[in-house]
């Protein structure tokens, strides 16, 4: 495959690299890169995960030093010192964390390492204000500058480090994966926002890995993937599917195709449930659904809705405070994570590396972490080696998992492989409820086409399966019913017919909805 | 980790082979600076280690506890447990040992000699246990319990010593001698001064029976899953608290043993201490040089025996100060553990207890 070059629009290029490579020990993160910014476009960098564009846009923001390569801004070679350097030459970044400081209010915070002092040492507080309005208003961005950082919403957030990076003189705007925090609505906000920079000739380098998202916002778009450029078109000429091909290098299936459920019985309920998060707020405020056999259901939400707490109070990692939660008509609230396991449930966690795999442990040992000690893995006290290496090996192939052989540590697989061993383990352990929660975050399209397989597969079989995920266009290409969470509460269920990405965004931000049916 | 083939084997032996010869090196610089001739003083070394039968014995002698103590720490680091307090444990294995090796029950040996290495352990264990739970149930850091409980020891044992287990019929603040029943026996006989004995068969056994519970039971499987990632544990199914306290009574009981085979092999009675020894503190160095496998503490322990051994030689012979071993043995500790702290079978922030990463929400990026 070949990818020629998008042909020279009238914008003159802002910003050049060429040839920017750099190696950290062991990988070769950027290789012979090639990178153009023309001034007044919005320019999307486009790969998977550990592609090597973080690293090249930490190489440009002057957080790292390239090994080999020149970079050019308005013709002259840049060379900074650091961040703050390449923020006085006019090229700012707005991280996928935000580097807010959450009391201090927004115009403080724009303010800040820059302060407008009166008295020697006082900060001027009335300057700040006035400098912060006057910049919201030449933009068009409206913000309370008196609000505190932690009172404001993540979109609002956002717009502040928009705002601390314009009022540093910022012409080059660098947004790395800001939709990945916001919802629906607010992704369109931040749309118009970019819009209107670049309107007012600020140029703008958007990271992404959401194809839709780049479709729809940018005029070009650089493919990266294992640090080299795989090509640049203009998005006007291109297409979801060529732009996966190009990530991936294959054809890819990006919605996967399903027929519609046939859902049985009930298999799986849960009732008022409440409970608390780790700093002792109430998290969920009488969650209840139900799941039945055959049919996926979706839980949809902003992340820190209380959705982490209600996969683990249903698994036995955290304690409710008071429900009701059922499988297959037997009460399970409350059991420990090794007898909700026996009751049949199945949980693919949120954080792979935190809870679903012991890293160090070899994949072989990883694959019986919930049943070592059963039968036919142990007899007695004594494991069996050959048994479980033998169980991990046909696992390995029957899944795909990329690994040198079953004695290879966890950690070192891919972040798509140890997805797929973890899914490997926890659908080998014949379940009636599989619980997956962010299953396919972080991981390139591939992995994420053959995870969606699997999943519906599982449903096809009859399997009761409970989706959580912030990516709403995940639960709406699995669901057969969505339910929404906002501050610990299920907002509506809807069957997917019933769904569109309007409504779920408002759910999803707290509204309720008008007349949909199925509520609890 | 459990079974892996001969190559990887040979890789894991080469950092601390190659830190064993920087040691030495840096070990004849310094003898040079100081104005000895190192091949000299490594002669005498090694003389003094393998010189005669005698000085042999005395090297297994002198490992034979860094056996068990390295052992002990080993364990604890593979729950992801730090153990400081072996020596506490240790002595407490010396006064459970001396107490019933001296009860005269008319119990024949097959009964009475491992009745008294079971309550050294059992001692050992117990104390053990304390920080154990309360780092279980209540969150403790183990480092802050065992070193107190350290210091426990060692003063119950001198009020002991001094009273209730005291020999009535010397002045000297020992305990009665154990009976010929609770006796390990020495290979030479007791009267003469070559004085390895069942010990160091009793040490190897345990470094063997240590590998097998931690790789090829259930038991071990536990302790190491918790050890690596105690969330991963959790949601395994694996109770943390449990393990934790178990790994710690595993690791007491070795550490028990060690004062048992002090006791039943050498000492023959509990002699006052007037600061603590330092193998429960070896036994640190050597679960690192050791790289935290129970095989791997066996050379481990023996390195550092013959060094221990051979530095008082050397003061004696060469007049090399006994200092330089002291340095030589920072150096191997030093490589070895920078090996493990960039590869990561050594989680110093875990075991310290300073991982203070925020419960991770990482999204995956570039």
């Amino acid at each position: 495959m070949s990818y020629s070059a998008a042909t020279e629009p009238n914008g003159q290029p802002i910003l050049q690299m060429r040839g920017i490579t750099k190696a950290f020990p062991g990988i070769l993160a950027n290789s012979d890169v090639d990178f153009e910014l023309k001034k007044g476009e919005i320019h999307c960098l486009l790969g998977e995960n550990g592609a090597g564009k973080s690293t090249l846009m930490k190489i440009l923001y002057g957080l790292y030093k390239q090994d080999k390569g020149e970079i050019l801004y308005k013709g002259r070679p840049l060379v900074v010192s650091g961040p703050a350097d390449t923020l006085k030459k006019g090229i700012g970044m707005v991280h996928q964390h935000f580097m807010l400081i959450k009391p201090l209010t927004v115009a403080e915070n724009l303010v800040l390492g820059n302060e407008p002092v009166k008295a020697g040492f006082l900060i001027d507080q009335k300057r700040a204000k006035a400098e912060l309005l006057e910049i919201s208003h030449n933009f068009g961005l409206a913000i309370d500058p008196d609000a505190r950082i932690l009172d404001i919403s993540v979109g609002m957030q956002q717009r502040v480090e928009i705002l601390k990076a314009l009022h540093r003189g910022a012409e080059v705007l660098i947004l790395d994966e800001p939709t990945a925090v916001l919802t629906p609505q607010e992704t369109k906000e931040l749309f118009v926002i970019m819009r209107k920079l670049i309107a007012d000739g600020k140029s703008i380098i958007f990271i992404s890995h959401k194809l839709k998202e780049v479709l729809e916002i940018s005029d070009r778009v650089t493919v990266i993937n294992h640090g080299r450029i795989i090509g640049s078109v203009e998005t006007s000429k291109t297409t979801a599917s060529q732009l996966a091909n190009m990530m991936v290098g294959r054809e890819v299936e990006l919605v996967v195709q399903k027929s519609k459920a046939k859902p049985g019985k009930e298999a799986f309920r849960v009732e008022n449930l409440t409970a608390e998060n780790d700093r002792g707020l109430p998290a969920l405020r009488g969650v209840s659904f139900d799941v039945k056999e055959g049919e996926i259901l979706g839980i949809c939400g902003v992340d820190g809705n209380g959705q982490t707490e209600l996969v683990q109070c249903i698994t036995g990692m955290r304690k409710l405070a008071s429900g009701k939660v059922t499988l297959n008509g037997k009460d399970i609230t409350n059991l420990p994570p090794r007898k909700c396991y026996e009751a049949g449930i199945v949980h693919v966690p949120e954080d792979r590396q935190k809870h679903g795999l012991v890293l160090d442990f070899t994949v072989a040992e990883n694959m019986v972490l919930q049943n070592f000690n059963k039968k036919p893995f142990s007899s007695g006290i004594n494991l069996k080696w050959d048994v479980i290496k033998s169980h991990a090996r046909k696992l390995i192939s029957e899944f795909d998992v990329r690994t040198p052989d079953e004695d290879t540590a966890a950690g070192s697989l891919s972040g798509g492989n140890q997805q797929k061993a973890i899914l490997a383990r926890e659908l080998s352990r014949t379940p009636s409820l599989i619980i997956v929660a962010q299953p396919t975050r972080g991981l390139d399209v591939g992995a994420i086409e053959y995870i969606h397989r699997k999943l519906v597969a599982e449903r096809d079989a009859g399997k009761a399966v409970l989706l959580v995920s912030l990516e709403l266009d995940e639960i709406m290409a699995l669901s057969d019913r969505i339910a929404v969470m906002y501050e610990g509460r299920i907002m509506g269920i809807m069957p997917i017919e019933e769904a569109t990405e309007e409504k779920l965004g408002l759910m999803m931000a707290g509204s309720v909805p008008q007349a949909s049916k199925g509520v609890m | 980790m459990a079974d892996k083939g001969k190559n990887s084997a040979l890789k894991e032996l080469i950092v601390p082979l190659t830190a064993v010869l920087i040691g030495i090196v840096l070990g004849g610089v310094l003898m040079a600076l100081t104005g000895v001739n190192p091949f000299e003083g490594y002669k005498a070394l090694i003389l003094g280690c393998f010189g005669k039968l005698e000085y042999v014995s005395e090297t297994i002698v002198y490992t034979t506890p860094l056996i068990f103590t390295g052992l002990a720490i080993a364990v604890g680091f593979r729950c992801g447990l730090f153990n400081i307090g072996v020596e506490g444990q240790y002595i407490m294995g010396l006064i459970g040992a001396s107490i019933v090796g001296a009860m005269d029950l008319g119990l024949p040996t097959v009964i009475h000699l491992p009745l008294t290495m079971l309550s050294g352990m059992a001692f050992g264990a117990i104390w053990a246990s304390v920080p154990g739970f309360l780092k279980a149930r209540f969150g403790i850091h183990e480092v802050v319990n065992s070193i107190m409980m350290n210091y426990v020891a060692l003063y119950l044992s001198h009020y002991l010593v001094n009273g209730p287990i005291k020999d009535p019929a010397i002045t000297s603040p020992y305990s009665r001698e154990i009976l010929s029943t609770a006796k390990l026996w020495r290979f030479f006989g007791e009267g003469s001064p070559i004085r390895v004995n069942m010990g160091i068969v009793i040490a190897i056994a345990a470094a063997f029976l240590v590998y097998y519970l931690l790789f090829k039971t259930t038991i071990g499987y536990q302790i190491r899953a918790v050890g690596f990632n105690p969330e991963a544990a959790r949601y395994g199914g694996i109770s943390v608290q449990t393990n934790i306290v178990a790994a710690m009574f595993i690791s007491g009981a070795i550490a028990g043993l060690a004062g048992s085979v002090q006791v039943m092999g050498i000492q023959f009675k509990f002699l006052d201490l007037f600061a603590f020894q330092g193998y429960g503190f070896d036994g640190i160095a050597i679960a690192l040089v050791g790289k935290s496998h129970p095989l791997g503490v066996l050379p481990a322990a023996l390195l550092f025996g013959i060094l221990q051994r051979g530095s008082q030689t050397m003061q004696m012979l060469a007049g090399v100060p006994k200092e330089t071993i002291g340095i030589m043995q920072g150096v191997i500790i030093l490589i070895v553990a920078a090996e493990g702290v960039v590869k990561g079978w050594l989680p110093v922030r875990r075991i310290l207890g300073t991982d203070r990463r925020p419960a991770a929400k990482e999204v995956g990026k570039a």
